[in-house]
């Protein structure tokens, strides 16, 4: 059964004569971590907005095709009301801080208040979301005098204590330090284990590679292809996407090492490691 | 050598609010070479930059510019030496046209509206974003709104020129681009500083690394050397770029930065 399908979805935005999305149709099971890939411009941030609801009911435009999350077609819904279901980390964190807010504490218990939890219930949850960002110290401080990365986790805490069903992070670790950046994507795979479905969207190819069950690539707001990373890596034409493969598979494609059993290149550290280290010993 | 340094600080220290000391006495000395200051969120990076513009002031000690004390300059005098593009494009963009953006610092600090003009077509160009001059720049997406910020400051041909996570939201051949505008600006002899979290980059784009931990410098070298310090990377919640962990893992006691460089050495050796 699947938790969202999207089927051959076309969009404009108001005033532009091309399509942002131009007949994406794919669909992604309960618990699954789906990468999004594709150059800048491609159609990244558009269809994660059409994930939330926001395209077409905040942006408008001219849409076609359909979005279902469970047996709910997302446009025909209120976003608000989506937003106990599908959650966002935007793009650019220093637009989502509400600017209402005078603490970190109270910008997290935003999104929560209107929720209607029980008071008990929202303070551990807001707890938890600061501790794993590891935020905890800034509760009481002004979100604007926060460091940029600061920003960021307090932007992925606040959207976490909301535990929606689905979470689509747009570019979430950006400004992350290299260890909180591991630690997010260790964080959002445990919510995905759980049965969270999450969609990321990021040019960190390595990440992409080692935390995605599947991985889709746009291009141009074309759907180019959907599948495991390794298949995805392994492509001559990525190219022309302007998609560069991890290290990793830049490394071993160059040594015409591939996985025997897979046929496929070596995507994470690990598989290039376990195919690379008998050559080392042999020398 | 004296003209190697650039900017010199002195027993550096700063705090935003008493008793929360953010930069704890830091003695160092930026030179020619291209820079990456790398390290975790919160460390003080971007409030060290702060402090070479002159938007904040040192709670205690010095900067020397050149080798005059910056304390005897205002914001706009140090504004024709040290440019700097900040984290968040938002806090920089403000006019309603591409082309007025990037000319605006150029005029600011005197440059006639003609040479202004020509600064600020070259830097678009630089930056690949010439057709976009007569756009609006809040209907630019993040990407492109940042290399606007990029090619504002380019534009100001100031001595040093500061980048705060210029890689924000670029694809491959936008941090490709970027790389190349980089050593192109230390080729003409600008000293470039910027704070960066993609140790991949760091790895293939610069000279020098220097890592802040806590308001500290834990690590000053060139990048080859600072990349070999893995355990004092974790403490300062770092990592080795991916090959460079590639290649550890393996048990290569060479240290390499780039996956052309393992590539080349693994080639070189199947002869
Ligand atoms: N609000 C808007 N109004 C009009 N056009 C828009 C709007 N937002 C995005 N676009 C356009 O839609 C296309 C897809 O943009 P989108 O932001 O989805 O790309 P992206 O893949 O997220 O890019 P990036 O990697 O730079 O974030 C682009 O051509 C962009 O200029
Ligand atoms: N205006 C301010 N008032 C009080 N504290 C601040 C202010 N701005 C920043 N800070 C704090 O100072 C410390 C250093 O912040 P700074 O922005 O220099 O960090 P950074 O190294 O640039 O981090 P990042 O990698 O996240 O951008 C952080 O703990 C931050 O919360
Ligand atoms: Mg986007
Ligand atoms: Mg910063």
């Amino acid at each position: 059964m699947s938790k969202i399908v999207v089927e051959n979805l076309k969009y404009k935005y108001p005033a532009t004569d091309f399509l942002a999305l131009d007949g994406i149709s794919f669909s992604a099971k309960a618990g699954e971590f789906i990468g999004i890939i594709g150059k800048n411009g491609s159609g990244k941030s558009t269809l994660c907005q059409a994930i939330a609801g926001l395209v077409p009911n905040f942006y408008k435009g001219s849409y076609g095709g359909k979005v279902m999350v469970d047996d709910i077609e997302v446009k025909n819904v209120d976003i608000s009301d989506l937003c106990e279901k599908v959650g966002t980390v935007f793009q650019n964190p220093f637009n989502q801080v509400t600017g209402s807010k005078l603490t970190v504490y109270e910008e997290i218990s935003f999104g929560l208040e209107n929720l209607g939890i029980p008071k008990e219930e929202m303070i551990q949850r807001i707890d938890e979301a600061m501790e794993l960002l590891d935020i905890t110290k800034y509760k009481d401080r002004n979100p604007f005098d926060l460091s940029g990365g600061q920003m960021q986790r307090m932007a992925i805490a606040s959207i976490i204590a909301m535990q929606p069903e689905v979470i689509v992070l747009d570019e979430p670790t950006s400004q992350l330090d290299p260890q909180g950046r591991e630690e997010v994507y260790q964080a959002v795979q445990k919510l995905s284990k759980k049965g969270i479905t999450i969609f990321m969207v990021e040019h960190n190819m390595e990440k992409i590679a080692s935390y995605s069950d599947r991985v889709l690539i746009i291009d141009d707001g074309k759907q180019i292809a959907y599948d495991t990373p390794q298949k995805i890596f392994s492509r001559d034409d990525l190219d022309e996407y302007g998609i560069e493969a991890p290290a990793f598979t830049k490394i071993c494609r160059e040594l015409g090492k591939k996985n025997p059993v897979t046929g496929c290149y070596p995507v994470t550290l690990e598989e290039a490691n376990d195919l690379l280290k008998k050559d080392k010993g042999e020398m | 050598m004296d003209n190697n340094k650039i900017l010199e600080m002195k027993a550096l220290h700063f705090s935003y609010t008493e008793g929360d000391e953010i930069l704890k006495g830091l003695d160092f000395v930026i030179d020619e070479r291209s820079t990456a200051i790398i390290g975790q969120n919160g460390a003080g990076k971007t409030t060290f930059v702060k402090l070479l513009k002159g938007l904040l002031r040192p709670t205690s000690g010095s900067i020397h510019f050149e080798g005059n004390d910056i304390a005897n300059m205002t914001v706009a005098q140090l504004a024709k030496h040290i440019g700097m593009v900040f984290q968040n494009p938002n806090d920089q963009i403000f006019k309603n046209r591409v082309i007025d953006e990037v000319m605006f610092g150029p005029l600011k600090i005197g440059m006639a509206e003609s040479v202004a003009k020509q600064k600020a077509d070259e830097a678009l160009e630089l930056v690949g974003l010439k057709d976009l001059a007569e756009k609006n720049p809040y209907d630019l997406g993040l990407s492109s709104r940042k290399l606007v910020a990029i090619a504002s400051i380019i534009a100001m041909d100031t001595k040093v020129i500061i980048f705060d996570e210029p890689t924000i939201a670029q694809d491959y051949h936008g941090k490709e681009l970027i790389k190349s505008v980089i050593r192109k600006l230390r080729f003409e002899g600008k000293t470039v500083i910027t704070i960066i979290h993609d140790m991949d980059f760091v790895a293939d784009t610069f000279e020098r690394a220097i890592v802040f931990a806590k308001g500290n410098i834990l690590l000053d070298g060139t990048t080859r050397d600072v990349f070999a310090k893995e355990d004092i990377l974790k403490e300062a919640y770092l990592e080795q770029p991916n090959v460079t962990k590639l290649c550890q893992s393996l048990g290569y006691d060479e240290v390499f930065l780039t996956t052309e460089e393992f590539i080349t050495y693994q080639k070189a050796k199947a002869k």
